[in-house]
């Protein structure tokens, strides 16, 4: 072939690849364009205040995932009628969690190349009091009872070519001092009763005591996953039991509810919802029958609430906390819910 | 930023000098080495696109749990190096380098579509492994392409430019992708559709601009080496292969991997979790604006001398993460010798490789140090996770240190016994050209 017909069979080819290029980033253009329209049998939303102060009436704020222009915003709904009318924030999260009056929303910000994220801690009125860059994707999010303390963990990419290991970076802030821990791994490492010291030690998923310097959380070595007690003042984590992820600790702060990797279950559904008495250290099943992957939320200190993958990203379920009972959805389309009094 | 301090390197500058002793001597570089260093920018910014959005997807798009992924990693390293080997030998059998190069950079691009289908975590590993393996096929053939249409006395610029290019790709990659999730949020399909178009036209610039059989520039000796696996292992037994091979492979058991270098950054350096994602590519521009200035200054002063220098780059690395020292410029500094370690050794092996492997058997030989290397600091990476755990970070770096300045010693021990074989250019004026 000539120099001039190779360069032509090049310019077609790029001239039919460019064609499917670009089609294909229409048509996902436009699907993205079709969720900022409200679809039909969608529920109700108006815009308007939402509070986290408490005293208020009993209600449920989170992440709404309905289809419309009020997607992805925080909304509320009172705890007694929750598939009624949902009131709209227009402030736009990811992950969310509130109680005592603070708030904290992990958001993504559009920026001139490339999108990032960042922690917004919110006050009652959901004006913001504090941001923090995040060094990756959120995925957990969790406010101590009082208020005083907030938690994160944020996905880190990998870097190396056709590698999609990652690690997770979890956070700590002390929203009265300002005192931020970025990264949990900061702490001493006490596991089965050594010190214990790793590269790749890895913490998700924390839940706080109400005395708002103990919390629980995941962590991860040697690819096992514990849980862990730790202490905020003495800056130690210490390993409790094996095979726990995303604990969330009961409001009575007997419990743990968590997910377990089950044996015999497939490689992308592998969890079970457990409870985790922490005297005793006895597992209970949850009636729950599906693959949870989220950190569950007490209702009360007989119900826990968890996400399962929906029509519309995520619907909200509910189930009893003692392995009794069957899982009932308590919202469609909806994410990341704090249960406010 | 990076560009400010990586020109303030003593390398950069040793390299101005040198550039300034012989003007007007420099050939271009061949065609060939310039369609190949096209094809590798192409397809990097195909599979970097994907590297780029891969967590999102997994963890926003498909809702999996990622952890524990990375235990694949390095079962698909191990798997990589022998199938490196694999391509280099079929490569040099009738001397189809382009074919086995072609094969490789297709099946990376037949993988981008595959990972749309894929919806569990079991497949996307699988689909992932095959697109490792098209890069294990193909990287030694192209390598000896590189080396096949290069003069000896300037192939260290040849893989410097192509080193460059390649590295230009994976910095666009990124930046085409979140473009993309820009125009279509959650547009996956989108980005995994652009890179299979990407890749296509990458894999079509090599099969149209890549000449399957390089016309060799030196007439093959009587009696030259068939290809054949006997002959490819016996290559051990040609003292400058051996030797290069035990040095590539001494170095990268003290090279531990980029990953632990970011990690170090941030707790010895204090790099804010903020900058943490841009670290990998303050290394990547440091090595794509030294790439071509030390792949010259390489055929100039030696291979040997420039390829242990980088590893005194990286010695210098360890130091400064070691030193704790609380700098705003320091990570600056860091990441522009850890490029400058990459810029001073991946082209220059290759380079020096090529110097002393007869072209029947170039990719196998250097798919050999090639493999050595990777198999070498991937126990170097095994080794130093685990003295982590017994030791801390700072332990664990200050061993690696040590080990690698002992590697340094002994590599520097093991210089041949010709002058210039297996590091300076063996033909030419060039090698009596080292700056006083």
């Amino acid at each position: 072939m000539t120099l001039r017909n190779r360069l032509f069979v090049l310019f077609a080819a790029i001239v039919v690849l460019g064609g499917v290029a670009a089609a294909s980033l229409l048509h996902a253009a436009d699907r993205a364009g079709e969720k900022d329209r409200p679809r039909a049998g969608g529920p109700a939303i108006v815009p308007g205040r939402v509070s986290l102060a408490s005293g208020a009436d009993r209600r449920i704020v989170f992440r709404n995932m309905a289809w419309g222009p009020h997607r992805d915003e925080l909304v509320t709904v009172p705890a007694d009628a929750p598939a009624g009318r949902r009131t709209a924030s227009g402030v736009r999260c990811l992950r969310f969690h509130a109680s005592g009056g603070t708030g904290i929303c992990l958001q993504a910000v559009r920026g001139a190349v490339e999108d990032s994220y960042r922690a917004v801690v919110v006050g009652p009125a959901l004006q913001e009091r504090a941001h923090y860059p995040l060094p990756g994707v959120p995925t957990r999010a969790r406010v101590s009872p009082s208020g005083r303390l907030v938690a994160w963990t944020v996905f880190v990419g990998g870097d190396s070519y056709a590698s999609a290991s990652f690690s997770t970076r979890t956070a700590v802030l002390d929203t009265s001092t300002g005192r931020l821990t970025a990264s949990l791994e900061e702490f001493r490492v006490v596991k089965d009763g050594k010190e214990h010291r790793a590269a790749d030690t890895n913490f998700w998923g924390v839940t706080f005591s109400r005395d708002d310097r103990h919390f629980y959380a995941t962590m991860a070595t040697g690819g096992r996953t514990y849980l862990v007690r730790g202490d905020l003042t003495a800056r130690t984590v210490t390993t409790l039991h094996q095979n726990v992820e995303c604990p969330s600790l009961s409001p009575d702060e007997t419990r743990v509810v968590y997910k377990k990797r089950v044996a015999g279950a497939p490689a992308d559904a592998p969890w079970h919802e457990y409870v985790l008495d922490l005297t005793t250290l006895r597992e209970t099943a949850l009636a729950e029958p599906r693959s949870v992957d989220d950190q569950a939320v007490w209702l009360d200190d007989h119900t826990v609430s968890y996400s399962l993958p929906g029509d519309y990203g995520a619907d909200l379920y509910t189930v009893p906390a003692d392995g009794s009972g069957a899982p009932k959805r308590l919202l469609t389309a909806a994410l990341a819910p704090a249960f406010l009094k | 930023m990076y560009v400010a301090d990586s020109r303030s390197t003593p390398a950069t500058a040793a390299t101005a000098a040198a550039r300034d002793l012989g003007p007007g001597r420099r050939a271009a570089v061949a065609p060939t080495v310039l369609a190949l260093g096209t094809v590798s920018l192409v397809t990097d910014v195909s599979s970097e696109m994907v590297t780029a959005v891969l967590p999102l997807y997994l963890v926003a798009g498909l809702g999996l749990s990622p952890l524990g992924f990375g235990l694949l990693d390095g079962v698909y390293n191990g798997f990589s190096a022998l199938v490196r080997l694999v391509g280099g030998h079929l490569a040099d059998r009738g001397g189809r380098h382009k074919t086995v190069a072609a094969l490789g950079y297709g099946l990376s691009a037949l993988c981008k579509p595959l990972l749309l289908m894929a919806g569990s975590l079991p497949l996307i590993g699988a689909v992932l492994a095959a697109d490792r393996t098209g890069k294990g096929l193909r990287t030694a053939p192209r390598d000896a392409l590189i080396s096949l249409a290069s003069p000896e006395e300037s192939r260290g610029r040849a893989f410097g430019v192509h080193r460059a290019m390649d590295t230009a790709g994976a910095l666009i990659g990124p930046l085409v992708a979140f473009l993309i999730l820009r125009q279509a949020a959650e547009g996956y399909d989108a980005v995994f559709t652009v890179s299979f178009c990407v890749a296509a036209i990458g894999v079509l610039v090599l099969l149209l601009f890549v000449p399957s059989r390089p016309r060799p520039l030196t007439v093959p000796p009587e009696g030259a080496p068939r290809a054949s696996l006997k002959a490819a292992l016996g290559l051990l037994r040609v003292p400058d292969v051996r030797r290069l091979t035990l040095t590539a492979l001494l170095l990268g058991l003290a090279t531990v991997s980029d990953s632990f270098v970011y990690l170090l950054l941030q707790r010895r350096l204090g790099v804010t979790d903020h900058w943490f994602a841009l670290l990998p590519l303050g290394t990547a521009a440091a090595f794509l604006l030294l790439a071509v200035p030390l792949g010259r200054l390489a055929d100039r002063v030696g291979r040997r001398r420039v390829f242990l220098g980088g590893h005194g780059a990286l010695l210098l690395v360890y130091g400064a993460l070691l030193s704790g020292w609380q700098s705003p410029a320091l990570p600056f500094l860091v990441l522009a010798l850890h490029g400058g370690f990459y810029a001073a050794t991946d082209g220059v092996l290759m380079a020096a490789a090529a110097g002393c492997v007869p072209a029947a058997l170039r990719s196998s030989g250097l798919a050999l140090v090639q493999t050595g290397q990777a198999l070498a600091r991937f126990g170097c990476s095994i080794a130093f996770g685990a003295a982590w755990t017994a030791w801390g970070d700072r332990w664990a770096l200050g061993a690696a240190t040590a080990v690698l300045a002992v590697c340094a010693a002994a590599a520097f021990v093991l210089r041949p016994t010709t002058p210039g074989a297996a590091a300076a250019p063996t033909t030419g004026t060039v090698s009596e050209e080292s700056p006083a």
